[in-house]
């Protein structure tokens, strides 16, 4: 079977976790295909998972209140162990890059990480995958009995679910006890689109010249189009903006409709977080900046006056 | 105790990536310590700064240009280094069986390395690592402690970030706003030359890669780079928008 690793929050299946039921459709391997609940007072997720998967496993358990990595790893390998499974998808993000090497290893499994295409041939899998911070595509091939993949969230389309909910069936796990303690919590909070979900991001650098230039640019250009708010690192090492904002290798990795770089130079660190985008647009008043080589659309100039006139412009 | 730090040498970030023969050529390039471990390089030099007796360790795996990167290390202040030589390319999950049976023979009781690889564009090894020695982690470090046994950190989750408390032994993943790593003075880099390195055989290991490379593409995207005068700002504003809305049709 194929086994996929829901992930969820709030009560709610991820909008990645839709994209691995359509990838795992499209890989036509063999078995049902699998959805795993985890968590604790799961009913709901279990609910709407069942109206994606072909089968629905629930284990809802005390334990797995909170994610841990040790006890995800744990869980996921019993079952995937248990009801002999050849392909274990898991969403790529920063949980599930995390638990996932450890069912890898468990399983004596290859690991195909933050894969963007994912193609059965002959019984192997063959991924393709970015590397050299996004400016490389990999093909890379994994055998065996069982292979786990994460798979890079934005690379299939979601799943719609479907009329009818599936069979669910509650499983029993023995879970290794927690060792990592969490003592606090901050939980990011944002009025605003997801960054990763947004259609429209608007990103500011060092060239938005200070904290007020940023949320008069930068948010307010956001604001005049529902879009997300990004920063680059710079911005972000200077406490003007939280570092959930952060886009980039050590941030996030976006690929909306259209991205828009106000101030942004373009450091290679920073293009491997938002190159994929469809529509690149750069403000800056240095032209030979590199954020240009990369840009369909552009303007040279001062963004303190560009901006303004954007906004202006599309209230109209 | 004993600290073990992970190094990779990865392309120079400001170098552009060429390919020959169905894979990245590195022959001739700038090429660096991984950023994402020099973090933790330097965080078991302040572990041991604040008062933790210990010895660092570092380990890099690959052909011999890796020494580069554990000079690197040794100048800005680790004890000494070792070299599994392998020209085979391995993955994170390979890898980590590695570093995994040098931790055990070193008897480290805490792993260093960094949360993601700017080459392989991968965030396993720490994790994978961490399963095979049956070690706790905490993944994408921000702070770190050691009191006594127990390592005390902040660190990034799905939704925010958390504070978190671990008792060694245990792998921490490290990145950027840990710390500011240090560059190595001259003469740290002087006596480094006397540091050791010791040689072993990645053969001796027996690991095999999991993964096969089949190719390798620098797929860019065609950019229409219409890039306008700002000169004429309002006339610059409003081509923009127009272009975006009826020609990219991106926004409303």
């Amino acid at each position: 079977m194929i086994l996929i690793v829901v992930e969820h929050a709030d009560g709610k299946v991820s909008k990645s976790t839709c994209e691995l039921i359509t990838a795992a459709r499209e890989l036509r391997r063999d078995g049902p295909l699998t959805a795993l609940v985890l968590g604790r007072g799961v009913a709901s997720v279990a609910a709407e998972a069942a109206r994606l998967a072909d089968q629905v496993l629930v284990v809802d358990n005390a334990q797995l209140e909170q994610y841990d990595a040790e006890l995800w790893a744990a869980g996921v390998a019993q079952v995937a162990r248990e009801g002999d499974a050849h392909t274990i998808l898991i969403a790529g993000s920063r949980s599930g890059r995390e638990y996932s090497p450890r069912v890898a290893v468990k399983l004596d499994a290859p690991l195909l990480e933050e894969v963007i295409g994912l193609k059965d041939v002959d019984g192997a899998l063959i991924a393709e995958r970015y590397t050299f911070l996004t400016r490389v595509t990999e093909r890379i091939e994994a055998q065996g009995a069982v292979i786990v993949a994460t798979i890079k969230p934005g690379s299939w389309a979601p799943a719609t679910p479907a009329q009818n909910e599936c069979e669910q069936f509650d499983v029993d796990l023995d879970l290794p006890p927690r060792r990592l303690t969490i003592t606090a919590r901050t939980r990011e909070k944002s009025e605003r689109v997801s960054l990763t979900d947004a259609d429209v991001v608007v990103s500011g650098g060092r060239g938005v010249g200070s904290p007020e230039g940023f949320t008069q640019l930068v948010v307010g250009l956001a604001d005049q189009m529902g879009a997300a708010v990004g920063a680059t690192r710079a911005i972000v090492d200077a406490g003007w903006r939280p570092y959930s904002e952060q886009v980039g290798q050590t941030g996030k990795t976006v690929q909306p409709k259209a991205y828009f770089a106000v101030g942004i130079s373009g450091a290679v660190q920073h293009l491997s977080g938002m190159n994929k985008s469809k529509c690149i647009v750069a403000i800056n008043k240095d032209a030979e900046a590199p954020i240009f080589r990369i840009a369909d659309y552009g303007i040279v100039g001062d963004v303190k006056e560009i901006v303004p006139a954007i906004i202006q412009e599309l209230r109209k | 105790m004993r600290i073990l730090t992970l190094v990779r040498q990865v392309l120079d970030a400001q170098e552009s990536v060429r390919v020959v023969g169905g894979a990245v050529d590195l022959e001739g390039r700038k090429l660096v310590m991984d950023t994402m471990d020099e973090y933790g390089v330097e965080e078991a030099l302040r572990l041991r700064e604040s008062g933790t007796d210990a010895e660092i360790i570092v380990l890099a795996v690959g052909p011999n240009r890796v020494e580069e990167a554990l000079r690197t290390a040794l100048a800005m202040g680790a004890d000494r280094a070792i070299h599994v030589e392998s020209d085979v390319a391995l993955d994170a999950i390979a890898l980590s069986s590695v570093v995994a049976q040098i931790a055990r023979a070193e008897q480290a009781t805490l792993i260093l390395c960094g949360g993601q690889q700017a080459d392989w564009d991968s965030q396993a090894l720490g994790a994978a690592t961490a399963e095979r020695l049956n070690w706790p982690q905490a993944t994408w470090t921000r702070a770190l402690k050691l009191r006594g046994t127990t390592l005390i950190g902040e660190h990034d989750a799905d939704q925010g970030s958390e504070s978190f408390e671990l008792q060694l032994p245990a792998v921490i993943t490290t990145q950027q706003g840990l710390n500011e790593p240090r560059y190595p003075t001259l003469p740290n880099i002087m006596k480094s030359k006397k540091k050791e390195i010791r040689r072993e055989s990645v053969a001796a290991f027996l690991v095999a890669p999991k993964l096969k490379l089949l190719g390798v593409e620098i797929q860019e995207k065609q950019r229409l780079k219409r890039i306008l005068d700002g000169r004429d700002v309002h006339a610059a504003a409003a081509q923009l928008v127009q272009s975006l809305r009826f020609e990219a049709r991106v926004i409303a």
